[in-house]
């Protein structure tokens, strides 16, 4: 079972937490502050595993994360789950929000948060893995999409303000970064700390 | 899916006009989106937390000004939840907007009700009060005909759904089950799976319908019910065998590439699927060669068609190397799987090594050649950057850890603990350093050196297990006086020198563990006066870090050594300045001492050198206080009572009138209670109840006590079984011929591998080498079998020696000790072995064949190292432990009295009566006799102890001749689960004697009243087998036990419980007074009375081994409300009609 899912980006800015299992207010802050720790210490090349250490659960329990330029996707699961089926998860996922955001970059989770989390729905569910399957979740999600789109071009006037966010703060062009089998179109965005 | 698409859109015209009419213009939109995007922007552009706080802090003021007035639409709600969910995911808390998200939730249209689901599913938590208020929109969102609200009420059910309310929503869920939308079908199946993990109890009636889940058309759905079975196996793989065949096709046809393409991931069929499936087999397949059988095709198929493209085909790899190392192994398949762990520890990619080394520790129990396959990777490994890889390299060595490679590997995990900070690893990595040097140490210096790191590193935080097994290596010590006395003297020693250092600060366990030792066998130095110690550890007293318990250790070793020399100015320095400390242990330890040492004699019989070992007969029955009580209680004082008595009766006091009789006078039975007392060694309790004392005698002989205490926690039998345990639970190596030549074709190829490296290759290689030879030496094939912990050689010198020799020498020689003993354990060995049995025949002494039988089962239950057995032995000795054993003070002798039949009905009654005397602590029932014919009789008796049922059966054989191979057998139901052997055999009963064995029953399945029957048969002289059937009935109440418990935690316990019963039942006029009603259910159901307030009672019991039921009983104008609660689905039902019974009969 995955135990939470948590998204920051290199400063350790949380961009998406999401637990599947009850933890205090201030008990998950300190897992997204001591998992960031762990995980920053860690060069790229070495594993992609980690223990959760005490705080979740102890040595049953696995920190899965990857590094995609400026944002961490750490899964943390219990010994239930295959540790490279999870990589891949976390690829899918990501793999997914590109798909739904158009070349996703750390901008789109932070304007559009409530989104990333109905897209995370669709993937994990209530701790389970619901579906693996990139397609369906666009489909699911693009019919979800359409309704907003039915409110009358509302949903047009926030894009148009994110896309001037993203202009006027990215003074530098978009840089290409190669993230396994996908290229990821990831804006500088180290003003956002 | 597509489906969804089209439901949506035709919804969409009503959504879209629903829009214009409410919200207007975008105008307003734009402004309240912005605002997110310019609180993000302004909280980016701050530099430090403090600001941003404060940013925080007046957003949510604004924000809450914002939910709480009446005017703010929900669009506007909407908006203002996301930036909470923000504000939330940066750790500032919005309770204030948790409400206001359910009701968005409630009232919203499609869009804002996503929201809100969102946000309460991220706001609460399952035990959340608000929770309850979604329940309603839950379920009508359940029943709507859109989907996409069908899906948002399944999804939020998943995730988050308080336990109690599952009733409210499970028929819809399971409606859903056959919803037409696979969508929706896949979704239920999640939301059940939630139940199943918080509720298991509720869904247990539909688990047909997971089948049906698992046969679904659409493979999403049957994915989906693929958790459930997962979770359902692991914890009941026997229940599910028979779907191992489905779960074969499945696989099958997913590795066949029968799927439709959408479910490829980078053109491999399903990944995820698969792995799921490999796992749930190999739960299926453990231990189990038929159903292992059925899976070799799949497998197989599975490995050859994992062709290695991508990450994710190595995910099923490793898993079907995992299964395939987990199922009854097949050798082909074996070959191939570790083929693979090649391939993957052989990787570059870091992941796959880690993995690797993952399946090597795995497997090498069962295969260890392969880690001498790999032992050049596994040494570069060592020293790799990454710690992860490091630890899980360390955790491969330990398992390969053998008497000529300890001292490398031991050094690796130490290194590795000098660099590690996290408390967790420290832990483990301590444990397991102590548990190797104790098995494999090559010699008493670097034994005491190794401890003596664990010591300093682990400290404070490892399992106290370690410094306690470790000082009763030292004190029970091993075959070879002379050893011993070479590891205590150096490890005197090495203390001393270490407490030489100025200024050096060990952690407290150190401390403790030092002044034992020191206080202990300092003797041993020739040289060294006690003084010069004395000293030190005086020195380490007034040391301000030491804590109040390490003190009293020092202490204790302070008044060992005093006993050693004649005078000592330091001690009296102590004594002076401790007898006035504010701490008033130190006081009373300082006070003791003095006295102590005013009486040399004495002190010296209370502190004898080197006799740690040694049982010091205690009188904790303090009888020689008797008459002094009886005194006292003759003037008329109150019998003492312990202080949970005392408090439980100041709580009842106050509400109840006391109904008991007063006890009967205490001064004439006192002294001959007090005699049995007295005369038992082992009996503490039992007497100083009855005689009124204080079993506390606490303060009073500290010194003694913490040798008691030491003593206990490493007693004679309590490690046992523990450490064998140990030994053996590493299965068995099949010694396979085929093996050693293998190995030692590894051997030659690594050497011509390593010869032709070593030419071209760097120093740092040859280091390497070296370091890999010393690494798995012992590893090649004579030493194969060393390596499964088999290695109980002279080798291992740090063993503990074997304690049932010990154990057994003990009972030859004491006959008396083996009565009270070993008496209770032999009725549940299981003895298969006639011979042994009958070759004991002729001796006479009834005892002394007892305690050879009892080490007999106990030697060739450890000869055959096999789990199970030894899993007897663990109950055997837990059982021995049991206090206070029955028939002490050898009740069990035979009498031979002039008249046979006299003879056996005294005898009866004897034993009966020595039973019940000493059992008089527990409730239990009359002796009744079961069965009986000319020969022989059955009686049986229950005993109501706090934790279980005992079954006492009395065999009396009443007639002139012995009977022989007599065996009892219980037979076995569903309803009941006996914890020993069920059967049990005498070999032979002497003529007019009887015999008794004891059964622990536990109930499996709730009954009212249940048969348990049995039969016994016996054999006179060479006659064929006679049988005797009976049976006994058990009911319910044998089960119930009273539960104490305050009101308070009455309180806390029924909200938590969801099952509930109520019922009106009518009462008598005798009833109607409240205290005796529940007197009566006090003593017929032996609940416990928690509190009575008014005409309301409270009552709490437990059904053993643990299942609470609460009782809340409220009487008015002759009828009686009855509720209850339980954690139990059925309980309360049961409680109920046993509560209507005994209301009426009474």
């Amino acid at each position: 079972m995955i135990q939470a899912i948590l998204v920051f980006n290199n400063h350790g800015k949380p961009r998406l937490v999401r637990f599947y299992q009850r933890f205090p207010e201030e008990i998950q802050q300190q897992i997204v502050r001591e998992t960031f720790h762990l995980v920053l210490k860690r060069d790229d090349n070495i594993c992609n595993f980690l223990e959760g250490g005490s705080l979740i659960g102890g040595s049953d329990y696995k920190l899965i994360y990857r590094h995609y330029a400026t944002l961490y996707f750490v899964f943390c699961v219990d010994s239930s789950e295959s540790e490279l089926g999870i990589l891949d998860l976390i690829q899918v996922f990501v793999e997914t929000l590109d798909k739904c955001f158009e070349n996703v970059c750390e901008l789109d989770l932070i304007f559009h948060m409530d989104k990333v989390h109905y897209i995370l729905q669709e993937v994990v569910m209530g701790g389970m893995v619901l579906e693996t399957n990139m397609n369906e979740i666009v489909a699911q999600i693009e019919a979800q999409n359409k309704l907003e789109k039915s409110e009358g071009g509302l949903s047009a006037a926030p894009a148009r303000a994110v896309s001037a966010v993203k202009n006027i703060n990215l003074p530098e062009i978009p840089r290409n970064i190669n993230i396994g089998d996908i290229n990821i179109k990831v804006p500088n965005l180290s003003q956002f700390v | 899916m597509s489906d969804i698409v089209e439901k949506t859109l035709t919804a969409l015209p009503g959504l879209f006009l629903q829009h214009q009419a409410a919200g207007g213009s975008g105008v307003p939109r734009v402004s309240v989106s912005s605002r997110l995007g310019s609180l993000i922007r302004s909280i980016t552009a701050l530099t430090s937390k403090h600001e941003e706080e404060k940013l925080i802090q007046q957003e949510l003021a604004s924000l809450k000004a914002t939910v709480a007035a009446p005017n703010t639409t929900l669009r506007l709600m909407k908006e203002c939840m996301v930036r909470l969910i923000y504000c939330e995911m940066l750790g500032y808390e919005s309770s204030f907007g948790y409400i206001h998200a359910i009701k968005l939730a409630q009232q919203g249209n499609l869009l804002e009700k996503r929201v809100g689901y969102l946000a309460v599913s991220l706001f609460l938590h399952e035990n959340h009060e608000l929770l309850l208020l979604l329940v309603n929109t839950v379920v009508k969102d359940l029943q709507s005909t859109n989907l996409v609200e069908v899906c948002m009420a399944l999804t939020i059910v998943s995730q988050i759904f308080p336990r109690e309310m599952i009733p409210a929503v499970l028929p819809l869920i399971e409606d859903k089950l056959q919803h037409s939308k696979e969508i929706i079908r896949r979704k239920a199946v999640q939301a059940l799976y939630k139940f199943h993990l918080i509720a298991p109890n509720q869904v247990q009636h539909i688990h047909v319908k997971f089948r049906k889940a698992l046969c679904d058309r659409d493979v999403g759905v049957m994915a989906a019910s693929l958790h459930i079975y997962l979770r359902m196996i692991k914890e009941n793989p026997s229940a599910y065998k028979d779907l191992t065949g489905s779960f074969v096709t499945i696989l099958k046809q997913v590795v066949g590439g029968k799927l439709p393409v959408d479910f490829n991931y980078h053109s491999v069929p399903a990944p995820w699927l698969q792995i799921q499936l490999l796992r749930i087999l190999g739960l299926l397949g453990k231990d189990d060669p038929r159903t292992s059988e059925l899976t070799y095709d799949v497998l197989d198929e599975s490995l050859r068609r994992a062709e290695l493209s991508h990450n994710i085909t190595y995910a099923i790899l490793f898993e079907c190397v995992h299964t395939i190392y987990t199922i009854y192994p097949k050798p082909e398949l074996l070959e191939k799987a570790a083929r693979c762990i090649g391939k993957f520890v052989l990787s570059p990619k870091i992941n796959l090594k880690y993995l690797g080394l993952k399946a090597l520790t795995y497997v090498i129990q069962q295969d260890p050649n392969l880690a001498l396959q790999h032992q050049m990777t596994i040494i570069e490994c060592l020293d790799h950057p990454d710690p992860i890889i490091k630890r899980e390299t360390l955790e491969l060595l330990y398992r390969i850890t053998n008497a000529q490679n300890v001292s490398v590997i031991v050094q690796k995990m130490l290194e590795y603990l000098q660099q590690s900070k996290e408390e967790y690893i420290i832990i483990s990595l301590v444990g397991k350093i102590a548990e190797l040097a104790e098995k494999y140490a090559p010699g008493n210096e670097w034994f005491i050196q190794t401890m003596n790191a664990v010591f300093s590193v682990g400290g404070d935080v490892m399992h106290p297990d370690i410094p306690n097994n470790f000082l009763r290596l030292l004190a029970e010590g091993f075959d070879d006086e002379n050893e011993d006395k070479q590891l205590r003297l150096y490890a005197v020693q090495s203390y001393l020198s270490l407490l030489e250092i100025e200024n050096a600060l060990y952690p407290q366990r150190f401390l403790q563990v030092m002044s034992w030792v020191l206080g202990e066998y300092s003797y041993l130095l020739d040289k060294g006066t006690p003084e010069i110690i004395i000293t030190k550890l005086y020195r380490l007293l007034i040391n301000k870090s030491t804590t109040s318990e390490t003190k009293a250790w020092i202490m204790a070793a302070v008044t060992k050594l005093t006993s050693q020399t004649h005078s000592s100015k330091t001690v009296e320095k102590l004594i002076q300045e401790f007898s006035v400390s504010l701490d008033t242990c130190m006081r009373q330890h300082a006070f003791e001492l003095k006295h102590l040492q005013e009486n040399v004699e004495l002190m010296k019989s209370l502190l004898p050198v080197d006799k740690s070992c040694e049982d010091l007969v205690v009188d904790a029955s303090l009888s020689f206080l008797d008459g002094f009580v009886a005194e006292g209680l003759d003037q008329g004082a109150a019998p003492y009572k312990p202080h949970h008595q005392r408090q439980e009766e100041k709580l009842s006091q106050g509400k109840v009138l006391n109904f008991e009789p007063y006890g009967l006078s205490f001064s004439s039975t006192m002294s001959s209670s007090g005699c049995t007392g007295r005369q038992s060694p082992a009996g503490i309790s039992l007497s100083s109840d009855v005689s009124g004392n204080s079993a506390e005698t606490g303060q009073k002989e500290t010194n003694s006590l913490k040798l008691e205490g030491v003593k206990k926690l490493w007693g004679k039998e309590g490690y046992l079984p523990k450490k064998e345990n140990k030994a053996g639970s590493s299965p068995e190596l099949q010694p396979i011929a085929q093996d050693s030549t293998l190995v030692e074709n590894v051997d030659q190829m690594i050497m011509k591998k390593d010869q032709s490296q070593a030419l071209h290759h760097s120093e740092e290689e040859a280091e390497k080498q070296r370091l890999a030879s010393t690494l798995f030496v012992g590893l090649g094939s004579e030493s194969a079998v060393s390596l499964l912990g088999k290695t109980d050689t002279v080798s291992h010198k740090f063993r503990r020696k074997s304690k049932i020799n010990d154990t057994k020498n003990r009972e030859v020689t004491s006959t008396h000790n083996i009565n009270c003993s070993s008496f209770s354990p032999l009725s549940n060995a299981p003895y298969e072995d006639n011979d042994h049995l009958n070759s004991f025949q002729d001796k006479e002494d009834i005892g002394l064949k007892k305690c050879s039988l009892g080490s007999e089962f106990l030697e060739s239950g450890l000869k055959s190292e096999s789990l199970t057995e030894l899993h007897l032995v663990e109950n055997f000795s837990a059982c021995s432990l049991s206090p206070p054993s029955l028939f002490e003070d050898n009740s069990m002798e035979i009498f031979h009295p002039p008249h046979p039949t006299l003879s056996s009905f005294a005898n009866e009654i004897s034993l009966t009566s020595s039973l019940l005397e000493e059992l008089n602590e527990h409730v239990h029932s009359d002796l009744v006799e079961l069965c009986n014919n000319e020969m022989l009789k059955v009686s049986s008796c229950k005993i109501w102890k706090d934790d279980c049922l005992l079954l006492v059966w009395l065999i009396v054989n009443k007639s002139s001749l012995e009977l022989k191979n007599m065996n009892l057998e219980i037979t076995s139901t569903e309803n009941f689960k006996i914890l020993e052997h069920p059967g049990f055999c005498f070999p032979v009963i002497e003529a007019e004697s009887t015999k008794s064995i004891q059964h622990h029953v536990q109930m499996e399945k709730l009954f009212t009243e249940e048969d348990l029957s049995g039969c016994v048969k016996y054999k006179v002289e060479e006659d064929p087998y006679i049988q005797l059937e009976f049976s006994i009935t058990l009911s319910l109440l044998d089960f119930i036990r009273p539960m104490k418990i305050c009101t308070e935690d009455f309180g806390k316990l029924w909200l938590s419980f969801a099952n509930d019963v109520k019922q009106n039942i009518k009462i008598s006029d005798s009833q109607a007074n409240l205290p005796f009603a529940l007197k009566t259910l006090q003593q017929k159901l032996r609940l416990h009375i928690v509190d009575i307030i008014g005409n309301e009672g409270i009552l709490a019991c437990h059904l053993l081994p643990s299942v609470p039921c609460l009782l809340h009983l409220r009487a008015h104008e002759g009828m009686a409300a009855l509720w209850f609660r339980s954690s139990c689905s059925t309980l309360p039902d049961y409680l109920l009609y046993q509560c209507q019974k005994v209301m009426e009969e009474s």
